[in-house]
């Protein structure tokens, strides 16, 4: 019995400073990441680059789910409002509902199973190909050449596609509101516009899809760069980086809101 | 992928994100617009603040002219010091009154100017003399239930 | 003579953990201008030899002199420094899949210079005619055989004309036809640039056609090494396995098993 035991404590251990050794090397890598940046905006065709393929690429899904979860809002919201006769408030609640927290959050989301599991799959497969490994024969630093590009387009672009993704979900509660359903239309645009407040709103909301950017591309970099150069090892990296990601997304959410809107 | 589609297509995306973010700014949020106005700042104390917070709206007749400041406890009054600050346009006689008060039966709370009749304005850094505290719900409950207590013994 | 070698490995031990020894006391010479052929059984340490060359690891032990200088001494830029004059041809190509077959080859020459747009196209296109396939510059490397890819990875490593090139298996996988043209191809290619080539392989056929000289190594120390004809005549029984290509011998065909007739069950009474 006690063998087992032993064993249980040993796996334990050896998951901890499984965790806190990969946790240096990411520190590790996004230091490397962000010294090598020179080379990315030296060249900034190649942020462009690779900001089609991050940003541009990701538009519609993020458009079209922003209309959606905007419609969804404004007709739960007005189901909930109509019974305490606040019908009028359903701007507000679209409004700062998605401001606030549905749009960075689920924007990142989206964004890190689409972009972020793209990004983790083709470097990935640079590696496992070898083409890492041929840049660095020929004296071209792959983390200044593959990596921070692209670790610069994910933090650019993530900010722009919450902002996006709110802008379309208001647009859809209206749509369901106002046009579908028949709330004021002054009313609705008025009373969010008293209620949403620049800086404590749309600011805080911005700054959270800036933290998510970062943390969602950091991730899906490391896990390309560093999974096993084979068929299971890259989609293992693809699943993890998704995984951990949403997890990061939602762990950091709960940390900034908490101390965003404590006092509001 | 052409050099020349690429630009163009990043950098319609970078508009939109950007024009996004502008919507939001201006359509939907309310940009603190005092933040450019000039202003100046007059303080005023009371007995309670209620729920009062900083950059709370300060009111006459219903407009807002201003917004309150920090709100600080005077230890020597025992009272709490809030500063206001007020638009440059808007200028008050130096008796006016400020109260607490509440937007709608359970809202947020916003002070309230009611202009008295001195024809001298207040200027920058000039103390309200009149003030009304924040309405305390405790306070009202009770002073209810006393009432109708007393009523009940006169009726006796 | 000692100028005379481009690179001189002096008693180089690699290893990853202490248990498990990759290179054991590797001594090699490889003179300037030749073609070296390093042979060995798959897992003999050919490849981490050449990682050793190319400074991509450090040896545990020993020295690593490429052109004078001391790899393992190198810092970063020095390393980097010494990289650009090197070229190096892995198994696959290993052709950047996002670029055209012209920006492949372009790749160093825009990475490390400065040159104008119209010369690095005319350089590029005279590196891909060294290999047969200007015409191909449009392609994607998704659209070319292996062997075509191979041929460009090859223009690509030759781009900054190095004074070493290493071929990691250059023969893997390829057509008989594919396979002459390769080989011609290093062989040219070494001639023309002045440059010393090592290749690294387990062809014999191929290998002992093309080189001036062999390194046999096995379970990472140098078993053998000399001229072709030298290694044909070798009549030392684990060169003589390789290099004829023979089933048994020092190197067991059994991969290592309880006896046969335990795991047949024989002699177990079951009814």
């Amino acid at each position: 019995m006690s063998e087992r035991a032993a064993l249980s404590v040993r796996r334990i251990g050896r998951f901890t400073t499984d965790g806190v050794l990969r946790l240096g090397y990411a520190a590790r890598f996004i230091a490397l990441t962000l010294l090598h940046s020179g080379t990315s905006f030296r060249r900034f065709g190649l942020i462009i680059r690779e900001l089609y393929f991050t940003g541009v690429l990701s538009l519609i899904i993020i458009l079209v789910s922003g209309l959606f979860v905007g419609m969804v809002l404004g007709l739960q919201g007005y189901e909930t409002l109509q019974t305490y006769g606040s019908e009028s408030a359903l701007g507000v609640l679209v409004a700062l509902s998605l401001v606030r927290e549905l749009g960075p959050v689920v924007a990142a989301l989206l964004f890190a199973s689409r972009a972020g599991s793209a990004m983790t799959a083709e470097i990935g497969l640079m590696k496992a190909t070898e083409q890492l490994s041929a840049m660095e024969m020929m004296a071209v630093d792959p983390i200044a050449r593959v990596v921070a590009p692209r670790f610069w387009a994910g933090v650019i672009s993530m900010p722009l596609l919450a902002a996006m993704f709110s802008a379309m979900g208001i647009f859809g509660g209206y749509l369901v509101g106002v046009v579908l359903i028949g709330v004021d239309e002054g009313s609705f645009w008025s009373q969010m516009q008293s209620a949403v407040d620049f800086r404590d709103d749309i600011l805080n909301g911005v700054i959270k899809s800036f933290v998510f950017g970062v943390a969602v591309t950091w991730i899906a970099l490391l896990e390309g760069y560093d999974a096993p150069p084979t068929a299971e090892g890259v989609s293992g990296a693809t699943t993890r980086t998704v995984v951990t990601s949403s997890l990061a997304i939602l762990g950091l959410d709960f940390i900034l809101t908490s101390f965003m809107f404590r006092g509001v | 992928m052409e050099r020349s589609t690429l630009d163009l297509w990043v950098g319609l995306f970078v508009c939109a994100g950007i024009g996004a973010l502008l919507i939001l700014a201006l359509k939907v949020g309310n940009m603190s617009g005092f933040n450019t106005a000039a202003t100046y700042q007059i303080y005023a104390s009371f007995d309670n603040i209620g729920g009062l917070k900083p950059r709370a709206p300060v009111k006459s007749a219903g407009v807002v002219v201003g917004r309150v400041g920090d709100i600080t406890f005077d230890n020597n009054k025992f009272m709490a010091k809030v500063v206001l600050t007020i638009d440059k346009q808007y200028q008050f006689p130096k008796d006016t009154t400020a109260s607490v008060l509440t937007s709608g039966l359970l809202g947020e709370q916003y002070i309230g100017l009611v202009a008295g009749g001195d024809s001298a304005n207040l200027a920058q850094g000039d103390t309200l003399k009149l003030t009304q505290s924040a309405v305390v719900l405790e306070n009202l409950i009770s002073q209810f239930l006393y009432s109708k207590a007393a009523e009940g013994d006169t009726k006796k | 003579m000692a100028a005379d070698n481009l690179i001189e490995i002096k008693d180089v031990d690699y290893w990853y953990d202490k248990r498990r020894a990759i290179l054991i006391g590797i001594d090699m010479v490889i003179p300037r201008g030749k073609v070296v052929a390093i042979m060995g059984i798959s897992g003999s340490g050919k490849t981490t030899l050449l990682r050793l060359i190319g400074g991509v690891m450090k040896a545990r032990k020993g020295e690593v002199r490429v052109d004078g200088q001391l790899v393992n001494e190198l810092d970063t830029a020095g390393i980097y420094k010494l990289r650009s004059r090197m070229g190096m041809l892995f198994q696959f190509g290993a052709l950047f899949t996002d670029m055209t077959v012209f920006d492949n080859v372009a790749f160093q020459m825009r990475e490390h210079t400065n040159l104008p747009e119209r010369m690095i196209r005319d350089l590029v296109y005279l590196k891909l005619n060294a290999v047969g396939l200007r015409g191909a510059h449009r392609l994607m490397p998704s659209e070319l055989s292996g062997g075509m890819a191979r041929r460009v990875a090859l223009a690509r490593a030759i781009a900054l004309d190095p004074m070493l090139m290493l071929y990691d298996e250059p023969f893997t996988g390829l057509d008989p036809i594919s396979l002459g043209v390769i080989r011609n191809l290093i062989r040219r290619l070494n001639d023309a640039l002045g440059a010393t080539s090592i290749v690294v392989t387990h062809d014999v056929q191929e290998a002992l056609e093309l080189v001036d000289y062999v390194y046999y190594m096995s379970d990472g120390k140098v078993v053998a090494h000399g001229t072709p004809q030298e290694m044909l005549a070798n009549d030392e029984p684990l060169v003589h396995q390789f290099v004829y290509g023979e089933a048994d011998g020092p190197v067991p065909f059994q991969y290592p098993s309880k006896n046969y007739s335990e795991d047949l069950r024989l002699g177990a009474h079951h009814v």
